[in-house]
């Protein structure tokens, strides 16, 4: 494919035609923060926290689906980026719990959010979900970031267990008509739980040590008891 | 948040995929398995076993301890103890001398046809290397074999018959550049789940056309282009009919065909007989599908198949391998990338086990045992005599139990294996197993044939020790220590250095060496004998595995075969006939049960059935379809009692659009009604494999109370 040159924060760089602009600062060392994107996902555009300023462009654009053109100018650390971004923290942290966010809890320091500054909105609050043997769901760590549904479906598993349910402020990620875990289409793959930033999915063994129980403990409360016919 | 003291990249212990984990651990406890996204099998995606399937080794029962039995036993009244009130409790100097002291008192009394041993498929290479290196040169016996026999040795002879190898010839991922693939015998999805995911994409993404041949409506069937339903046990006439509609439109490869292959002319005149029509009447596959099927396949331009234990596990599973492998000589769909014949090998190492020698018919790197040249390499590798090594080929799997008799076997070890779950016709294997003299069972739980053993050895898990596993397109990857062996247990390599350093002794042989620091060391003395794994060291598969052929040190590994030539030289035809299965259907045994695995567990359970999956799966259901449910007046959830001429077992029905009318299928991982009692063990002629996948039953009502678990059944989604 024909390259194409840009400028990145004043640097010029020429990649092939089609190649996203958050991969093309990536190329010349330039780090955009991503919260929603993930290597081995569909890129959507959900959280805008890799919005960069296009010269001439009316709005942000986000970085992780926004190609590159011939000629365009890049800013990816202007000052209503910067601004940008620390509101799309703020809010993120104003509703959500983010204390086991790893990626997302440097951004917070890096952009300077206030965790104060929405205090009164309304929060994110969902009660956590034990519904099966191997992970539970706590969707008041949930960013929403799409990452899980995605790898349930087209990008790794076609199994089509877990959707958006409800709308605005009350989406959350739902089974369908919120059955458990087992009665859906789920297959336990785990792939979900392996793309999550925020520990709103866990192994259920890891939330039981961090819960405080023992080993001994996390085997009695993962384990079927099975009683075994046996002949004399 | 929890912060993991480390994390360890290893090899996951379940299937044949061999996906790359990652075990995170804090405090000896390993509480999360994640999978590197780079990761060239599996790109960071893992199936429930891989990543939740690791908690058995934390469960209570794990035997840490050497254990002796405290009854001492007899050939004839050999019984099981799985109470450990029936052990005592032994020092790891106290078991193995007793081991020894046994196993050398039966030798120099009935010398090597009375010694067997099962290498296990779980365990790694060098687990597999050393022990039968312990019996071919302690015992010179060739007695060898692993579950392979019970599993793709069909689809082995086959393959070395006409091409002279056995692996799969391509890489797993290169389904990716099939544009028509056929999957057979398989339910991929739950048994290779990731190379499935990659079919899938296959599909969705690339467009590829999928031909699914089985007796089950699999969830591939979702995916497929074609699914052709075939009763169990006639693969034979419908891959013949195949070829038969190949040859009759000239959609030969001539050019292939002339270059490569050998025997066309014999085979074109036996597939006369193998019209679509004929094939119909016997398989009740509709004509049509057959003949679409074969044109799609034919005009492929990288057609490529994949196999199953649907295709090996028959009476006639060499036939119906070798069926399929006329049909990509035809068209000449191997030896290319995207093309191929690809058997998916079902345990993580059962590719390595066959590699590492653990077979009756070859020592390490296929070299048969009744060559000359071979036993005088692997004589001079041993220090051993000469003429010293048996050079006659060794009793299979099934043969070495119903050898179990006086003047036959006495003496038997069992390395992570479960004949008890895992052969045919249950009651007579345990008839088998009570007549041995002596049997020693190393494994990390006391299973349905460790409890036969006099002694039990507690072997190392696979997070617990160090050394490789081959997966199912030949690569040799690593296996990683995480975490202390629980308890006293120790690694498999080491339990069978310190047995066979005490054997030696007695026996009074020059050292065939048993002496290693590292695993690496006995990979080391394997590979400079079994030439196709020179090139392997474990610096260079450090971070990714390398796939053999790995002739020396520079070579990259050889991701797919055949494209110049076959190690047979041409490509070799077999004219067939199609015989029907051991044990038809009749009024009495009306349906054909053919038995199979499931995604939430192993095998015969030794695992899964102490881990957390049990809970996802927690008792055997029996599929069946609506038809024979109405016919037999069972709903889902009834307890119904399915008898063969051989055993009986209850369990719950479970009336489910995966079955065609007239066959039923059930799990074969549960000992409460194990599925094994009622299969047949008609072995096929050439290649000893049991016919797991046909034999008449009938269907009783049976009471609830009979039940072996009163457990409700559990509402799962899954398909």
């Amino acid at each position: 494919m024909a390259d194409v040159t840009l400028t990145i924060d004043g640097k010029a760089v020429s990649v092939p035609a089609g190649t996203t602009i958050l991969k093309a600062a990536q190329g010349i060392g330039e780090h955009v923060p991503t919260i929603c994107f993930h290597e081995h996902c569909t890129a959507n555009a959900l959280c805008r926290v890799c919005v960069v300023e296009v010269e001439g462009a009316r709005v942000l654009s986000p970085a992780c689906v926004a190609q590159v053109s011939e000629g365009m100018k890049v800013q990816t650390r202007s000052e209503r980026v910067q601004r940008s971004r620390r509101t799309i923290l703020e809010m993120l942290d104003s509703a959500v719990d983010l204390s086991e966010a790893e990626s997302i809890q440097p951004m917070l320091k890096e952009y300077a959010a206030d965790g104060e500054r929405f205090a009164d909105g309304a929060r994110r609050d969902h009660p956590l979900l034990d519904d099966n043997p191997m992970y539970i769901r706590d969707y008041a760590k949930c960013v929403l970031c799409w990452r899980c549904v995605q790898v349930c479906a087209d990008d790794a598993q076609y199994t089509y267990a877990i959707n958006f349910g409800k709308r605005g402020f009350e989406t959350s990620i739902a089974t369908f008509f919120d059955k458990p875990m087992p009665a859906t289409t789920c297959v336990f793959c785990g792939q979900c739980v392996g793309v999550c930033p925020t520990g709103a999915l866990k192994p259920k063994r890891e939330w039981l040590l961090q819960e405080g129980a023992t080993p001994d403990e996390i085997m009695q409360a993962t384990r079927a008891e099975r009683r075994r016919k046996r002949k004399a | 948040m929890l912060t993991p003291d480390r994390i360890v990249p290893t090899t996951c212990p379940y299937c044949g995929v061999g996906c790359a984990l990652q075990l995170h651990i804090k405090d000896d406890f390993i509480y999360r398995v994640t999978s590197p996204f780079e990761s060239v099998v599996n790109r960071g995606n893992l199936c429930v076993k891989g990543r939740f399937g690791y908690d058995f080794i934390y469960h209570p029962d794990r035997i840490t301890t050497p254990l002796i039995r405290r009854t001492p036993q007899t050939a004839g009244r050999r019984t099981q103890a799985f109470d450990r009130s029936e052990w005592r409790e032994a020092t790891w100097d106290e078991a193995l001398d007793l081991v020894a002291d046994r196993l050398a008192e039966i030798y120099r009394r009935d010398g090597p046809e009375a010694m067997a041993v099962y290498c296990c498929a779980k365990a790694t290479n060098e687990d597999n290397y050393l022990l039968q290196k312990m019996f071919r040169a302690l015992f010179r016996t060739n007695n060898v074999d692993h579950c392979t026999r019970l599993c793709h040795a069909g689809s082995v002879v086959a393959l070395l018959k006409s091409l002279g190898t056995s692996a799969m010839s391509n890489t797993a991922a290169e389904v990716m550049r099939n544009d028509v693939f056929i999957v057979t015998g398989s339910n991929t999805t739950e048994n290779h789940p990731i190379i499935a995911l990659q079919m899938k994409e296959a599909v969705m993404k690339r467009g590829a056309k999928l031909i699914v041949i089985d007796p089950r409506r699999l969830e591939l069937c979702d995916f497929a282009a074609l699914w052709l339903p075939v009763k169990p046990g006639t693969n034979v006439p419908v891959f013949s009919a195949m070829a038969h509609v190949i040859v009759k439109e000239n959609l030969v490869n001539r050019e292939f065909v002339e270059a490569r292959t050998t025997g066309y002319d014999e085979l074109a005149q036996s597939l006369e007989k193998f019209t679509p029509e004929y094939a119909e009447s016997v398989s009740g596959v509709d004509r049509h599908l057959i003949v679409e099927a074969a044109r799609m396949y034919a005009r492929a331009k990288n057609g490529a198949i994949y196999w199953g234990m649907g295709i090996s596990q028959l009476s006639h599973g060499t036939a119906s391998a070798l069926a399929l492998i006329h049909l990509a000589l035809l068209t000449g769909h191997i030896g290319r990338e995207g093309t191929g014949l690809n058997p998916l090998r079902g345990q993580n190492n059962v590719q390595g086990a066959s590699d590492s020698g653990a077979m009756p018919f070859f020592y390490p790197g296929y070299m048969e045992v009744d060559k000359e040249e071979n036993a005088t390499k692997w004589e001079r590798a041993w220090n051993i005599e000469p003429g010293g090594l048996s050079r006659k080929r060794g009793l299979t799997t099934t043969e070495i139990l119903s050898n179990a008799k006086p003047g036959g076997v006495r003496a038997l070890y069992i390395m992570g294996e479960n004949p008890m779950m895992t052969e045919p016709n249950l009651n007579l294997t345990r008839h088998h197993m009570e007549q041995l003299e002596f049997l020693v069972a190393q494994d990390v739980f006391i299973n349905e044939s460790g409890a036969f053993a006099d002694v039990f050895l507690p072997a190392a898990s696979w997070a617990e020790k160090e050394g490789t596993f081959t997966n199912t397109d030949r690569r040799v990857q690593r296996v990683r220590q995480a975490i202390a062996p629980r308890g006293q247990a120790r690694p498999d390599w080491q339990i069978i250095c310190d047995v066979a350093a005490r054997i030696e002794q007695r026996l009074g042989r020059a050292t065939a060496r048993w002496n290693y620091e590292e695993p690496e060391e006995i990979f080391r003395e394997m590979a400079d004998v079994a030439v196709m794994l020179k090139g392997v060291t474990y610096r260079r598969i450090e971070m990714t595995g390398l796939q053999y052929p790995v002739p020396d040190e520079a070579h990259p590994g050889t991701p797919f075969l055949f494209s110049e030539t076959f190690p047979s030289g041409r490509g070799r035809f077999f004219p067939l006939e199609y015989v029907p299965a051991a044990e038809l259907p009749d009024d009495e045994y009306p349906f054909i049960l053919t038995t199979g695995r499931l995604l939430e567990h192993w095998h015969g359970g030794t695992m899964t059935r102490h881990s957390q999956l049990d809970a996802l799966f927690p008792q055997p259901l029996m599929d069946l379809h609506e038809v024979d449910a109405a016919r037999c007046g069972v709903k889902t959830g009834d307890a119904v009692r399915v008898s063969s001429r051989r055993g009986s077992v209850v369990l719950r029905a479970n009336v489910s659009p995966k079955t065609n009318p007239g066959v039923v299928f059930i799990p074969m991982h549960f000992a409460e009604a194990a599925a094994n009692l009622l299969t047949i063990d008609a072995l096929d002629p050439q290649a000893k494999i049991p016919e797991f996948k046909a034999c008449a039953v009938k269907i009783e009502i049976a009471r609830a109370e009979e039940l072996p678990t009163q457990k409700e059944l559990m509402e799962r989604g899954r398909y």
